[in-house]
């Protein structure tokens, strides 16, 4: 129909996939997210990290490369666990900065102006809704966490060679888990956080206070009982023992502290909390904003 | 007419407290209106029926589908436009209503398209571009409705699509929604307050009070039927002996005061046999007038005596209090 032909059509060609239909939230919210200047560059730096750690993965396998700029191979990174794990927290860091620049307005924009109505009325139910705004950052974090860490690690066998891929294979396992269960958390807390705050800003300082405030909390109750098991409030710090577990390097012990007791000066050893308590911590957080998010991504909200 | 809304022992109940009590009915007219007062439950019989509550017990079924067992289906084929604001911030209107096509599932290829056709329907073909959040009252209304109409719905649920509108808009407005009606290709359930938006644009309707079915008619027969209703006001001559004769014909007849006449015209007697039997009488009629009943006084008598419905028939009632 013609835009001069002011007539009500129905639409009668082909309606698209439901999965087509799925990708639309994402797509809109994506291309919302890119037209701030400052969201695309700061999403260009989020991949200078992985460049780096690229040139030295080339260098620790070049001779020559190492041989013109004078450089030790035993100076140089080892390309192993540690050196993974290096990039998981420095990319997860990275991951929690974009997380708060693009999360908070994800549910809020639609909640404050009763946009969501408009949504579940048509063929999308509330958890297509919700798992379409998790693929927004979903798909940004895994771009700058998970492809380039995968990517790296990719190099890091073709250059290395078959023998070193066999015996690290389940370094890809850890590189993959590692970064789902963080995008998993950050995706989850910030739309969580989306639903309960309409206000951008308000929003954004409330998902950086959920890493910054119990991560104080958790220093004081370290500092002052000499313990780490303050760490477990601490979604930051869980999170790292979460991945040093993934990739073999874990440790309990946690050094030691010199303390007086009952007069004397004496070592005392810090104990982590255990694994299994840290991934605790990590799905409580998560079901809790499944719970919110249950609670707050409805049409209209009953009042019994 | 197929049906359009069949509800079938419908409640709703929010915690302890009863919102729609065993609704039963179906609903087939081109534009049904939905009536009644505050807290009826006029807003949670939509969004009943768009899947926002589920139902307590009992069903409905639009065009035949289950609404709680082919939920998508059904609201693939509805298109609502809610009461109070609803937009994206920051979104131009083009945009928004091409972002609500798609998720109705247009290809985005045609969604463009039909959200430019949409928005000039309406009547904002001009102010397309401008985000949603900078229009006035009246501009957010029709981008609501344009939303409502992009995908081709066969159902346009409104609720309250004239509310706070300046006499122009809701003009505009309500011939949008007339247009469409007589369009046949959408029906269109529109719940309102303002009785005059409903009678201007409904062919049925459906009153609620306190979360039951207060009545519910077809007004275009009611209008029809009400042409055998007639009131006369005479002088002279002998009324009572003119009245029997009136009665003789058939017809139901009461008389009030002193100069009126009411009756009920049977199917062949021509009002043209009034006057030659007033002529015989020697009576003369002064005003012949159609009864006419309002939707308001159909609304007041729901409003005095829930379970008016159909079968019963506000014709039924017209007779018992009118004559």
């Amino acid at each position: 129909m013609a835009v001069y032909e002011h007539l009500y059509n129905a639409y009668e060609g082909a309606p698209q996939s439901a999965a087509a239909r799925f990708l639309v939230i994402p797509r809109y919210a994506l291309r919302e997210v890119f037209r701030s200047k400052l969201m695309t560059t700061f999403f260009i730096l989020c991949f200078v990290y992985p460049l780096v750690a690229s040139i030295l993965v080339y260098l620790h396998h070049n001779a020559n490369a190492l041989a013109m700029l004078r450089i030790n191979v035993r100076e140089l990174l080892p390309i192993d666990a540690s050196f993974f794990l290096t990039f998981l927290e420095i990319q997860g860091g990275f991951a929690l900065v974009l997380t708060v620049l693009v999360g908070p307005p994800l549910i809020s924009r639609d909640l404050s102006n009763n946009a969501l109505p408009l949504y579940l009325c048509r063929p999308l139910s509330r958890t297509e809704y919700v798992l379409g705004k998790m693929a927004v950052l979903g798909l940004l974090l895994s771009s700058m966490t998970l492809v380039p860490g995968l990517l790296i690690y990719i190099f890091q066998a073709s250059l290395a060679g078959f023998d070193w891929l066999t015996a690290n294979l389940w370094m890809s396992g850890a590189i993959v888990g590692g970064f789902a269960v963080w995008i998993g958390l950050l995706t989850l807390l910030a739309l969580a956080v989306s639903a309960m705050v309409k206000w951008r800003v308000v929003a954004s300082g409330a998902l950086l206070g959920l890493f910054f405030v119990p991560g104080a909390f958790a220093g004081i109750i370290n500092s002052l009982f000499l313990t780490k098991a303050g760490n477990l409030i601490s979604l930051w710090s869980s999170t790292i023992s979460v991945w040093s577990g993934l990739f073999g390097l874990f440790e309990r012990e946690a050094g030691t502290v010199r303390a007086r007791v009952g007069g004397q000066i004496v070592d005392l050893v810090l104990i982590e909390p255990p694994l299994w308590a840290s991934w605790l911590t990590i799905g409580l957080a998560g079901a809790v904003c499944v719970w919110l998010l249950a609670r707050r991504v409805r049409a209209y909200e009953v009042i019994k | 007419m197929t049906n359009v809304i069949e509800l079938e022992q419908l409640s709703v109940t929010f915690g302890k407290r009863p919102i729609l009590k065993a609704l039963d009915g179906a609903l087939k007219g081109r534009a049904i209106g939905l009536l009644g007062p505050n807290g009826a439950g006029k807003t949670t019989l939509i969004h009943t029926l768009l899947g926002f509550h589920p139902p307590t017990s009992g069903t409905a079924r639009i065009f035949g589908r289950d609404i709680a067992a082919d939920a998508k289906e059904v609201r693939a084929t509805v298109g609502y436009m809610p009461e109070q604001d609803a937009f994206i911030a920051g979104m131009s209107c083009v945009n928004f209503v091409r972002l609500m096509a798609e998720l109705s599932g247009i290809p985005a290829r045609h969604a463009l398209e039909r959200a430019h056709e949409a928005l000039f329907y309406v009547g904002l073909g001009e102010a397309r571009y401008r985000p949603v959040d900078s229009y006035s009252l009246g501009m957010k209304q029709l981008a609501k409705l344009a939303q409502a109409i992009v995908h081709g719905p066969k159902l346009i649920i409104l609720d309250e699509p004239t509310n706070g509108l300046d006499p122009p808009t809701r003009s505009r407005m309500i011939a949008l929604i007339r247009q469409i009606r007589d369009g046949g290709r959408a029906r269109i359930l529109l719940s309102s307050h303002l009785l005059r938006d409903v009678e201007e644009c409904c062919d049925e309707i459906l009153i609620l009070k306190d979360g039951s079915i207060a009545a519910n008619c077809n007004l275009e027969e009611e209008r029809r039927a009400n042409r055998k209703f007639i009131e006369l006001e005479t002088r002279g001559g002998d009324r009572l002996a003119f009245a029997e004769a009136v009665g003789g014909l058939g017809c139901e007849y009461a008389l009030s005061g002193e100069r009126r006449l009411k009756l009920i015209l049977q199917e062949q007697i021509e009002i043209g046999d009034l006057y030659r039997l007033a002529l015989e009488k020697g009576v003369q009629i002064r005003r012949l007038n159609y009864k006419r009943d309002s939707l308001e006084e159909i609304f007041l008598k729901a409003m005095e005596n829930e379970g008016l419905t159909e079968s019963v028939g506000v014709n039924g009632r017209a007779v018992n209090g009118g004559l």
